[in-house]
Parts: C-alpha cells; sequence; structure tokens
C-alpha cells in the first residue's frame, strides 16, 4: 500500500508538472511533447486503479494517434514568435472566465463522486470483460449514442477534405 | 509514326483487372520466381583466392622490349606517341654515346618514356604503330595507387628487366599477325 | 524469491536474443538478398563471413558521432533511444515457450501474463512512432521532417487496419492475452483438433502481416526512409551508433512482429502430437521453444523475401491500400467472423 501511496504521488507530480510545461514551454512541439508525458502519467493512474485496458486504449489512442496528429501539424505549421497572431485583452478575458468556469465544473463533479468511491483491488473494474458487460448492458445507449457522434465527425471530416469541384461534377 | 526496331514495346495505360489489383498472383509469381534464383549457381568470383580467366588478347599494361642481347629497341621515333588517340604517351629522345651499344640497339634512343596509365584507354594503337616492335601491352594489370602522379609510368616501370624477360608471344596470334600485316600494307599503299 | 531471479534471468535472456536476432539478421539480409540476385553476399569476416555483424557494429562504434549545429540537442539523443527501448518493450509480453519445471515449481517463459497482452503491443508500437517523428524533426532538416511525417502518417494509417484484423481473432478466441490465444492453438492434429489460427482467419492474417510490413518500415513499405527521394528519411543526420540503434531498432521490430505472427496466427509454442509423443514436461516445452523460434525464423526469411522482390509502392498506392483495401477488407473480415459466431452459439 505505501509503494502504491508513494507511485500515486509520483505519477500526480509527474501529471502535474508536464501539464504546467505544456503551458509555459515556449516552443510549441515541447509542448506536445510534454502533453504526451501528461498522457502517461495518466495511464498509469489507470493502472493504480486496475483498468487496465483503459490505460493501453489511452496510451494508443491518445498519446499513439492523436498527439502523433497533433505533432505533425505543428511541425509542418512553423510556429514561432513572429507568425503567432496578436490577441487581444478581450480574448484573453473571455479565455480565462471559460476555462475558470471549466475547473468549477470540474471541482463539482469530482466533489459529488466522493461517494462512489471503492476499493479498485476488489472488484475487477477495468478488465476488458467486465467493460464490455457494463458498457453493452448498463451503458448501452449512450455507448451507441456516442459512437454515432464519432460517425457524424467522420462524415463531417470527409465533407470538408472533400474536393468542391469533384463533388459537383459528381452531382 | 513508324518505328525503327520491331523491339520497341508500346505501352498503353489500360485498367488494371480485379487480379492485378489485389497484386497478390502478381506477389505471388514474383516471389517464386526469387526463390528460385536462391538455389541457382552464383556468378560470384572470389577474386583474389581465384582469378577469371584472361582473353588470350588481353590489352593490359604496356612493356618496351629489349632485343636478344639486352639492349632497349626503342628508338623514340615518336610514332606511338602520335598514334595515341589519348595523347597519353610522352618521350625524350638522346643520342647513345659511346660505350652503351649494350645497353641501346640503335644510336637514338628515349631518355624518357612515359605512359600517363589515367589517360591510356588501351587500344594497342601504340603496339601497331611501332616500326621496331619496342612496345607491346600485356595480360598484367595496371594496379591502383593513392595519387594521379604515381599513375605516369616511366622507364623503370615500363622496360622490361634483363633477367626477368617479359613474354609478349601469346598476345601474337595468327590473327593478330595477319591483322597487323595488312595495316602495315595498307598504310605503305 | 526464486522467482524474482527466474524472471530477472529471462528478461536478460528475451534482451539478448532480441538483440542477436537483430543483429544476424542483418547478416541474413544481406546473404538472402545475395543469393536472391546470384551473388554470395558478405563471406570474408570468418567463416561464411558469420563475424560480419560483429565487424559491422564495431565500425558503427567507431564513426564519428555528429550532432548537427541547428539541432535540438535533447530530442535528438531521445529520437533513437525511445525507438530502441519501445521495440525492445514489446519482447515482454510474448510467451517464448510454455511451463518449465524446475524443483517442482512451474516456471512460465513469458516474463508476464498481462489480460491485455495484444493491446499493449499495439501500445509499445504506437510510441514507436515518437522515436521516428522526434528524431525526424529533431535533425532540422527538410528531408528528415518529411521522412518522419511519412513514418508516421503509413505508421498510424497501417495500426488502424492491423487492430481491426486482430479484433476478428479476438473475438474467435475470446481473450486479449497473448498466452491464451496460443494455449488456444494448443493441441495441433493429435490430441483435440485445434488447429492454428490462419486455418480459420487467413484474411485477418493475411491483413495483419500486411500491416506488420508497413509497421516495420520494410520494403515494399519503406517509404520513410526511400533513398531516392529523401536522401535517407528520418535518420539523414544521424551517425555512428545513433544511426545504428535505429537501424537495430527496426530489426528487433521485424523480430518482434515475427514472434506476434507465429504467436497469433501459427500456433506459437505448439507443435503438432505436442500431447502425444509421452515427453515430458520439460522436454515439450524446450522444444515448444524451438518450434516458436524456428517460425520466427521462417517469418524473418519471409520479410526478406518479400523485400527482395517486390519494388517500393508509391506514397498514394500505399495510402489508397490502407484506407481503401485493407480497412473495409478488414472490417467485413470482423462482421462474418461476428456472424459465424452467432451462428455457432444459436445452434
Amino acid at each position: 500500500m505505501e509503494f502504491t501511496n508513494n507511485l500515486f504521488y509520483f505519477l500526480s507530480f509527474v501529471a502535474v508538472l508536464s501539464a504546467l510545461m505544456v503551458v509555459f514551454s515556449k516552443n510549441p512541439v515541447h509542448s506536445v511533447l510534454y502533453l504526451i508525458i501528461t498522457f502517461f502519467a495518466i495511464a498509469g493512474h489507470y493502472i493504480l486503479l486496475n483498468a487496465q485496458f483503459l490505460a493501453a486504449v489511452h496510451v494508443i489512442v491518445y498519446a499513439g494517434a492523436i498527439m502523433v496528429l497533433f505533432l505533425y501539424v505543428i511541425m509542418l505549421l512553423n510556429l514561432n514568435q513572429e507568425t503567432e497572431p496578436h490577441k487581444s485583452t478581450l480574448i484573453k478575458l473571455a479565455a480565462a472566465i471559460s476555462a475558470g468556469l471549466l475547473l468549477v465544473v470540474f471541482v463539482g463533479s469530482i466533489r459529488g463522486s466522493e461517494q462512489m468511491m471503492v476499493q479498485p483491488q476488489q472488484v475487477e473494474v477495468g478488465s476488458v470483460k467486465d467493460m464490455g458487460r457494463v458498457l453493452f448492458k448498463e451503458f448501452l445507449l449512450p455507448f451507441e449514442i456516442s459512437s454515432v457522434l464519432l460517425l457524424v465527425a467522420m462524415i463531417g471530416a470527409v465533407m470538408l477534405g472533400k474536393n468542391e469541384e469533384e463533388g459537383k461534377n459528381a452531382s | 509514326m513508324e518505328r525503327l526496331t520491331n523491339r520497341s514495346k508500346i505501352v498503353s495505360d489500360k485498367k488494371m483487372t480485379f487480379l492485378e489489383k489485389i497484386y497478390l498472383p502478381a506477389i505471388l509469381s514474383g516471389i517464386m520466381i526469387t526463390i528460385k534464383h536462391m538455389f541457382k549457381k552464383h556468378a560470384t568470383v572470389r577474386y583474389p583466392e581465384k582469378t577469371r580467366e584472361f582473353s588470350e588478347i588481353y590489352r593490359g599494361m604496356h612493356v618496351l622490349k629489349r632485343d636478344d642481347k639486352g639492349a632497349e629497341r626503342c628508338t623514340a621515333c615518336g610514332l606511338c606517341a602520335v598514334a595515341c588517340p589519348a595523347e597519353a604517351i610522352t618521350m625524350v629522345a638522346a643520342e647513345r654515346n659511346k660505350g652503351e651499344e649494350n645497353l641501346y640497339r640503335e644510336e637514338k634512343y628515349a631518355a624518357k618514356y612515359e605512359i600517363n596509365m589515367l589517360r591510356c584507354i588501351f587500344c594497342g594503337l601504340c603496339e601497331e604503330a611501332c616500326p621496331k616492335e619496342a612496345i607491346f601491352l600485356t595480360d598484367r594489370i595496371v594496379t591502383t595507387d593513392y595519387g594521379r602522379d604515381e599513375f605516369i609510368y616511366g622507364k623503370d616501370k615500363l622496360v622490361e628487366p634483363v633477367n626477368a624477360r617479359i613474354d609478349v608471344t601469346k598476345r601474337q596470334t595468327p590473327e593478330v599477325l595477319e591483322f597487323k600485316q595488312q595495316k602495315k600494307l595498307s598504310h605503305n599503299r | 524469491m526464486t522467482l524474482l531471479l527466474f524472471k530477472v534471468l529471462l528478461i536478460l535472456a528475451v534482451f539478448a536474443i532480441s538483440l542477436f536476432m537483430a543483429a544476424y539478421s542483418t547478416y541474413a539480409e544481406r546473404k538472402v538478398a545475395a543469393f536472391m540476385q546470384d551473388r554470395l553476399g558478405p563471406d570474408r569476416a570468418g567463416p561464411f563471413g558469420l563475424l560480419q555483424p560483429l565487424a559491422d557494429g564495431l565500425k558503427l562504434f567507431m564513426k564519428e558521432e555528429i550532432t548537427p549545429e541547428v539541432s535540438n540537442k535533447f530530442l535528438f539523443v531521445l529520437g533513437p533511444s525511445l525507438f530502441m527501448i519501445t521495440a525492445l518493450m514489446t519482447g515482454v509480453v510474448i510467451p517464448w515457450g510454455n511451463l518449465l519445471n524446475i524443483d517442482g515449481i512451474n516456471y512460465s517463459l513469458q516474463i508476464t501474463d498481462i489480460n491485455i497482452g495484444i493491446l499493449y503491443v499495439f501500445g509499445v508500437v504506437s510510441i514507436g512512432v515518437y522515436g521516428i517523428m522526434i528524431g525526424g524533426w529533431a535533425s532540422n532538416n527538410k528531408f528528415s521532417l518529411l521522412g518522419a511525417i511519412r513514418a508516421s502518417a503509413q505508421m498510424i494509417s497501417y495500426e488502424v487496419a492491423m487492430g481491426l484484423s486482430i479484433i476478428a481473432l479476438v473475438m474467435m478466441t475470446g481473450t486479449l492475452s497473448l498466452k491464451e490465444i496460443c494455449e488456444y492453438q494448443a493441441g495441433g492434429v493429435g490430441g483435440n483438433w485445434n488447429f492454428w489460427n490462419v486455418v480459420y482467419q487467413p484474411l485477418s492474417f493475411l491483413i495483419f502481416m500486411i500491416c506488420a510490413f508497413a509497421e516495420c518500415n520494410r520494403a515494399p513499405f519503406d517509404l520513410p526512409e526511400c533513398e531516392t527521394e529523401l536522401v535517407g528519411g528520418y535518420h539523414t543526420e544521424f551517425s555512428s551508433m545513433k544511426l545504428g540503434l535505429y537501424l537495430f531498432a527496426e530489426y528487433i521490430n521485424m523480430f518482434i512482429s515475427s514472434a506476434t505472427m507465429a504467436t497469433l496466427f501459427f500456433g506459437g509454442y505448439n507443435f503438432p502430437f505436442m500431447h502425444d509423443l509421452g515427453l515430458s514436461q520439460n522436454a515439450i516445452t524446450i522444444i515448444g521453444t524451438g518450434v516458436l523460434f524456428g517460425k520466427i525464423i521462417f517469418f524473418i526469411f519471409f520479410f526478406m523475401w518479400i523485400r527482395w522482390t517486390i519494388p517500393r509502392f508509391r506514397y498514394d498506392q500505399l495510402m489508397n491500400l490502407g484506407w481503401k483495401g485493407l480497412l473495409p477488407l478488414a472490417i467485413g473480415n470482423l462482421l462474418i467472423t461476428g456472424l459465424f459466431i452467432l451462428l455457432n452459439n444459436r445452434g
């Protein structure tokens, strides 16, 4: 238990530190790399919660695919001090307020979940079988709806990527 | 347009059939070819241990011959230098002094005789041009070296040593001799 | 305590064997290439040139270590290291053999049997992309960057089809653990008639193999380092052992993906009649490990065989094949497998 606790503090420290570095580092590529470290720390947390499946999927999807695409775009954009557009104070204020609201929402939701705390070692919440059972029995409707949401996003991406001339010819 | 040869192939970009589109049959036939080659005889010659057989009339490094008594045959007439299409040969002539009769056959000899092996194309025209049968191409190989200067071969490398004569008769096959004869006749005409 | 010692030894052994196999793959690659082109290949260092990998390694160590002035020094070192680390990490979940009985205690020849084995492999492979991307970007060279971007685009694209092809297999076996998938194929022809998974899932295997070629950046999908267009691709600026790490890791990837293919589709350490010959457990395990390595070596040979047969794909062909060819095929395979499982459960 002692070891697990220490590991938890270590991972949290890494996650928070690298999350801060994402914001503070000057080079956008470094920001992305720090974000990847944050994701790994969070994957470590999942493993501590005995949710290996979530950890693996988290690494594959977020660190392995999405962040690569981020890195990709940022490497190609060649961002630096000169090309950065100047933001007005109003936008900065709006960003601060919306981020603050998000923080309030997070804190509120975490405070509400205190009663739901379980000992992860006793119940198998993270294994693939249990995940599947829960997803397809208790949360079937939200699960399917979220898959439709992904489909919509995919179709939208295809529409955006499609050449307009080509579309006219086809119709 | 009329085709010059019937070897040219007409290229067309017709649509691929389904079998061609899935690549697999073509890949399969490809890997069958390569696996067959694995068991074929290798073309490699392990060089330092084994050497490839030379052709009889191979044209390699030159030699400046001596006559039976050991005197140099070359009289520095310059015909080889004129004949050389690559302009690789240069020479300086000198007069023979008293007491040098056993060294040089005629009264005039080449004090300096240089062939730039980087320029030489080993065509053998120098050999054909030589009226004194002094220069021949042999089956020796011009070895590699580090600098350009090292490839300018002087008399020290070209003239055959008295005690180690170099045999050039192997190259003089009947066909070669016949060819030289014809050449001489056409010159005289 | 003995278990811990055994595991440490096993980890060291897997580490050493991976490196050994990678080193001799370079030798085998040159030999296979030579034989297919009617040549002899390296035969000067030692008998039949068997010491050639040592000579190559020594050469790489002796080379000057160049770090470009404009490069990002830390990331420049991190790139190849990360690629190598991820390549070596995958071997952890592969069952190299069955149980070995020493003094009445069973030791598994698998370093760790986690219940998400396949996902672990995918996760580690997807991290491997960063090794290439970071290396390519940090060298601050356009060719390197283009090579890195090509590499990552290719690897992400083919990972999708690869994952979908594996899901069909996972649906059939009902587990994500590599050990259990391997056990599922145990018995062979004798006993209880369990065939290799490739018999049930040939399409899945084909897709997986093609994707493995692309993931390892091997010909015909070696676009990230295609010399004619990109000088050397993502490792243009690397020299000495940093370059060596990239090249070495590629061969380790090849070794590991061969091992994965052998385990998932070709029965892993199982061999026909394994329980009918009356052998002791240890003998079966040792023969099984030998059989597994035989399969792996065959697959490595197959990788090389393909490399020296097929020319490189064009980039649009590569993407077409991945997204328009393999992905729908994998989804179709998934649906058919699901249908079969449904019908089997009914009947």
